[in-house]
């Protein structure tokens, strides 16, 4: 993208350096009388951003130095940050994201990718069908979800009452650990798999069919073709994938917030809802908050560059 | 021969488990709506008859969903018409006069998609508090202002109508300029017009994930008496005997506007969605 970017904007500014025509003169003017009409069309966007997002980064990283409870803070050195590595809620907390990332992404992109493969097959009956009911979770609200599948896996919901009908015994959900984070898994990979369909989709578009028609004469099988040709073709598409689901599961908030309020015992509890309890439910402090909210901006910075790094590699 | 079929008729079982699942928490949602809290705990799968009375449940409440669904519509509506109009002005600029400069602005400001909002909140939260103080009540904390202006400009917008414009015929622009017409008039006029369908996929997701938004609304609307339909419905499931029928019959009115968006314009929705990343 960066390449393609450079090349485009060569391209663009040679058209404007040919615009004003052979006089210099009035070359000069019009390019900078457009240079002046770009800044103005871009400025609101950073003024606005520049408000909103980095003078606020600022702002945290200034507070994670500070102590102290409300309003009255001041300079506490590292203390926020040496205070980290003995937090138990952190680590439980860490420890919760990173479960949820080994095996709820892979699952829910796994699944998504399946699911589109057999979907861009044009012999399929019911596409249309099949493509809007498993896109339709994306249009609820995490909160609605969240609260749909409270109800339906509740200690005596329909999941429990349809497992103790066939014999089995119900689980308890919301209040045992394991069991609740295994909900939390099951509910995020509901709502997003068909989110993650889409761009699947429109990226098996554009590729060839008669690039599998010469597999298949070959022999291939069907778990070979999705192994050597659909993964590698699709490689970019599954990279933003996993960058964006990375990223979302990092922030994870209103889910846990609403099926589990990050119990039992901090059994689910992530990192985006700690930072949310020290600073609203708990006595405010933020400056320790602010300190904990920059693992994840270390994690995601770090995430995402590695994912870049292994996916410009395999790509060369 | 005989393999191939009993493959697509395992495809066919798959694609209609899946589809079962996803439609699943719909119809669940749909017929508990219609059935009171004692009827949803033992399971009742048909439809009920006490959609009415659940209805009247939630907007009697002491909770005033009535007063929330106007909240979130005016918060949702402002924030998309501002954040269309303050983003594709920005996405045209940096596409149509491209620098040097401009660029490497271009990509800072890229940066701020990377910043998670859970280490902005804070600093969000104590700036809007203390602006309220200085008696600018207006735009402090538990205003509707103070919901909407940090989303009224997103890189992601930006990035998509930056990458939209790429699209649009720039030697209109030279005939444009020879006829006199200065720039303002040329985005305007020509412009917006001629990207309707870009303004169409970008308002729905602007539209849909300012109508859905959960966190910022809890952390900037404190006073319950101002709360957006994902707080009501939050603290209504949170609450020590929730009155699922109640609930369910909230969800359903939650969902409708992007219900709504998604079945007349499938075509834009999911442009809106995977736009930018093409």
């Amino acid at each position: 993208m960066n390449s393609e970017q450079s090349i485009a904007a060569k391209q663009i500014t040679s058209d404007f350096r040919t615009v004003g025509g052979p006089h210099g003169s009035s070359r000069h003017t019009l390019e900078k009388k457009l240079n002046r009409w770009g800044w103005g069309f871009v400025s609101m966007s950073i003024v606005l951003i520049s408000v909103f997002v980095f003078f606020p980064m600022i702002a945290a990283l200034i507070m994670s130095f500070q102590t102290g409870k409300g309003v009255n803070m001041h300079f506490g050195g590292l203390t926020n940050y040496i205070r980290l590595f003995h937090d138990q809620t952190v680590a439980k907390a860490l420890g919760n994201t990173f479960i949820y990332l080994i095996f709820q992404v892979p699952i829910m992109l796994i699944l998504a990718l399946i699911i589109s493969v057999i979907l861009n097959d044009k012999n399929l009956k019911g596409r249309t069908f099949f493509r809007v009911a498993i896109f339709l979770p994306c249009i609820t609200s995490l909160v609605s979800y969240s609260l749909i599948m409270k109800n339906i896996f509740s200690n005596d919901g329909i999941f429990n009452q349809l497992l103790s009908h066939i014999g089995l015994s119900p689980i308890l959900w919301t209040t045992d650990s394991f069991w609740a984070k295994v909900l939390i898994i099951l509910s995020i990979t509901w709502r997003w798999t068909g989110y993650n369909m889409i761009f699947y989709l429109s990226g098996l578009q554009g590729i060839e069919p008669s690039i599998y028609e010469a597999a298949e004469i070959d022999g291939a099988n069907s778990f070979q073709k999705m192994i050597h040709m659909t993964v590698p073709l699709l490689k970019p598409i599954i990279l933003f994938t996993t960058i964006t689901s990375t990223i979302g599961t990092l922030q994870l908030f209103d889910e846990v917030q609403n099926i589990t309020k990050g119990g039992p015992a901090n059994g689910t509890v992530t990192i985006s809802q700690y930072i949310y309890n020290l600073c609203f439910k708990y006595t405010p402090n933020f400056g320790y908050a602010s300190a904990v909210a920059f693992i994840v901006v270390v994690l995601i910075v770090f995430l995402s560059l590695i994912q870049m790094k292994i996916g410009g590699k395999e790509n060369q | 021969m005989k393999k191939k079929k009993s493959l697509s008729i395992l495809k066919y079982f798959f694609m209609i488990i899946v589809s079962f699942i996803s439609i699943f928490p719909f119809l669940w949602m749909i017929i508990s709506a219609t059935n009171d809290a004692r009827e949803i705990t033992a399971v009742k799968l048909t439809f009920g008859t006490h959609l009415v009375e659940n209805l009247r449940n939630l907007f009697h409440s002491d909770l005033n969903f009535g007063a929330s669904l106007g909240y979130s519509t005016f918060i949702a509506v402002i924030t998309t018409v501002l954040a269309l109009l303050i983003s594709s002005v920005a996405g045209y600029g940096f596409e149509i006069f491209r620098s040097k400069a401009r660029d490497r602005v271009f990509n800072i400001l890229l940066l701020s998609m990377m910043v998670p909002f859970c280490a902005l909140m804070i600093p969000l939260y104590r700036m809007f508090g203390a602006v309220g103080k200085t008696g600018l009540t207006g735009i402090g904390l538990n205003t509707l202002i103070s919901v909407i202006a940090p989303y009224v400009c997103t890189a992601f917008l930006i990035f998509f109508f930056r990458q939209n414009t790429k699209s649009f015929p720039k030697d209109i622009l030279e005939a444009a300029r020879i006829d006199g017409l200065n720039e303002t008039r040329i985005f305007f006029h020509m412009y917006m017009p001629v990207m309707k369908s870009s303004y169409a996929a970008g308002a729905i997701i602007t539209f849909m994930s300012s109508w859905n938004n959960y966190l910022w609304p809890l952390v900037a609307l404190q006073d319950p008496q101002k709360r957006t339909v994902p707080l009501i419905l939050s603290a209504m499931g949170s609450s020590y005997t929730p009155d699922y029928g109640m609930i369910m019959a909230g969800i359903v009115i939650a969902t409708l506007p992007t219900g709504f968006l998604f079945f007349m314009m499938q075509k834009q929705f999911v442009a809106g969605m995977i736009g930018s990343v093409k």
